[in-house]
């Protein structure tokens, strides 16, 4: 049984289409990111999924059970943390727990224990009782990954975790998800649109105004953009350009495609003839990746978001 | 490595909207109880109302309320209109948490939605009926005796009147997205609303037209009961009682107190079911 399947989904708001017809799979146990700029329609789909929009076109189902047809079902699934909090700050963090568990209908006798664990694995075990307008928001978040954790979902929701953090406490989320890999049966469903972060998913899915634009293991997209660059300055640019095929002058330098860099360095050593003063190897980072598959770097489609789509799905939020 | 049974919420069933309920209610309790402020500054109305306006109009009306205090006849009034604001204040709640976000993790759990409005409902009703226990607290200084039949009759009464009153509230404020709009809209309502509902004077000798519109208001169907209960452990003339305590008619036909109540809780019903149908549409 696929966690998360999703078949020709579809979204319009009025005219705009936010979504246009999507489709990927998502194993049991995977982590799996959804990279894209602001307005490329990452949360419309994510909303479709927790059931909080009607597809207007397509299916999709979760652990198993279709959004549409089967809403208590999947929710009873899966876990959501979302971009903005969504806790009750004059209550403590452990009461937002209670308050959760209660909703989810979770077993009387497992509420203690389970709130325990999921605190302690966020290390907010000690800060329980203080109320939640007291806490960072770095804290907020770890309290809300949590509360979602709370009721042993199949699929995890992230929706941009770490969006509006400091560098550290984005560190300290990512070891949560890593730890919560490694301690529960679950499946994580991310959206980011930090290029970093998406190395920690198992796949991700690229999507570009509304349509999936490419679909792999970060390894497989980067590789498939292509090949290693070599960057040399040497004593005299003008020779070495003659001896190598296929090599640029670019202000950086001289640089070389080449399969693999690192077996290729020492073997131009010995037979370029002009002394190289300086050399380094650059991999295709998913910056590189993301550029090939929408014409821009997602910084570029970010400030010109262009797409009607963003604020007409913010508009009916 | 310690895995983790992947499936913990059972089936839905009654007794899980009814935890979900519990808890809704619940925590509207937690969050008022801690808001002390918020029961002062309630008290303040009416405390406003009975010894600053009703003393300073006592001197003007003089004699025309008869053997009783003004303040004495104001203070059923007074009950009914400081249950208004809190319940209709208690529904605003709603629209906080969706302002922060907390009504989305209400929405998006396994319960009936239903379940979810008709907490906030009977949370704001318990607050509302919390409140008005403390008003009620005011009556031996404004000569009503309470006795424990009185207190009942009444509790009974502005519970009833204070769940119709915040299902009104979730019905107006279920499409506002912002406390701001829906501050001002109250601002418009609440005044009408117990001007117009016989709160503040009697229903006797009323211009034709205010007559027919205080009958139009549900609220005056509250109030009138209220005062009723009231009227009915002071010792009066009758004459005096039929001026300041009329009875309620349509077309010369004397409605009953129970129909009243009855027709309190239909309206009642009637708008936590268009609040449950505005909040159950999705996107």
């Amino acid at each position: 049984m696929t966690a998360v399947s999703v078949r020709g989904l579809r979204k319009a708001y009025g005219e705009i289409e936010a979504v246009r017809g999507v489709d990927f799979d998502v194993a049991p146990g995977e982590t799996f990111g959804f990279l894209g700029p602001n307005g490329a329609g990452k949360s419309t789909t994510i909303k479709i999924l927790c059931t909080l929009a009607k597809a207007t076109g397509g299916t999709a189902s979760v652990a198993g059970f279709d959004v549409t047809t089967q809403r208590d079902d999947v929710r009873r699934h899966i876990g959501l943390v979302f971009q903005d909090t969504t806790l009750d700050t004059y209550l403590s963090a452990e009461q937002n727990l209670r308050f959760h568990a209660e909703l989810y209908g979770m077993p009387r006798e497992r509420v203690a224990p389970r709130m325990r664990q999921v605190l302690e694995m966020v290390g907010l075990w000690e800060r329980r009782e203080s109320k939640v307008l007291t806490f960072s928001g770095g804290m907020k978040r770890r309290l809300e990954i949590a509360r979602g954790l709370m009721h042993s979902p199949r699929v995890l929701f992230l929706d941009e975790p770490t969006v509006g953090l400091d560098p550290q406490t984005r560190a300290s989320i990512w070891e949560y998800v890593e730890q919560l890999k490694q301690q529960e049966d679950i499946t994580i469903f991310l959206t980011t649109h930090y290029m970093d972060e998406a190395e920690h998913c198992d796949r991700i899915a690229i999507m570009d105004a509304g349509k999936l634009v490419a679909l792999d293991t970060p390894a497989a997209l980067k590789a498939s953009v292509g090949t290693d660059r070599v960057t040399i300055r040497t004593a005299d640019d003008a020779t070495a350009l003659e001896r190598l095929t296929g090599a640029v002058q670019t202000s950086e330098g001289i640089v070389i495609s080449v399969e693999n860099g690192e077996a290729y360095v020492p073997e131009l050593f010995a037979t370029l003839g002009v002394p190289i003063t300086n050399v380094s190897i650059s991999r295709p980072s998913l910056d590189d990746v993301f550029l090939s598959y929408t014409g821009r770097t997602i910084r570029d489609a970010d400030v010109t978001p262009g797409m009607p789509a963003m604020f007409a799905a913010m508009g009916r939020r | 490595m310690t895995t983790v049974a992947a499936v913990a919420v059972p089936v839905r069933s009654v007794s899980l909207d009814l935890r979900a309920i519990k808890i809704v209610v619940q925590r509207d309790l937690i969050r008022t109880l801690q808001d002390r402020t918020r029961f002062i500054s309630a008290l303040i109305q009416p405390l406003l109302f009975l010894f600053v306006l009703g003393s300073g109009l006592s001197s003007l009306t003089g004699s025309s309320t008869g053997p009783i205090d003004l303040r004495t006849f104001m203070f059923p009034g007074i009950l009914a209109t400081s249950t208004l604001f809190t319940a209709m204040f208690s529904a605003i709640s709603i629209v906080w948490d969706r302002e922060f976000g907390f009504l989305r993790e209400m929405l998006v759990a396994p319960v009936r939605r239903s379940s979810i409005i008709f907490g906030k409902a009977l949370g704001g009703a318990t607050v509302a009926t919390v409140q008005g226990v403390l008003v009620m607290a005011l009556a031996p200084l404004v000569h009503v005796p309470l006795t424990i039949g009185l207190v009942a009759t009444l509790l009974a009464e502005v519970f009833l009147l204070s769940f119709t009153l915040t299902a009104l509230g979730l019905a107006i404020v279920a499409r506002i997205t912002q406390v701001q709009t829906v501050m001002g809209l109250m601002q418009m309502l609440l005044l009408p609303l117990s001007f117009l509902s016989g709160a503040l004077y009697p229903l006797s000798n009323l211009p034709t037209w205010l007559s027919i519109v205080v009958r139009f208001n549900p609220l005056t169907y509250a109030v009138h009961p209220i005062r009723s209960a009231v009227f009915g452990h002071l010792t009066l003339p009758d004459e005096v009682r039929a001026r300041l305590n009329p009875p309620i008619t349509w077309f010369d036909w004397e409605v009953p107190t129970f129909l009243q109540l009855l027709l309190v809780a239909g309206i009642g019903t009637l708008l936590m079911a268009i609040a449950i149908r505005q909040f159950q549409k999705v996107e």
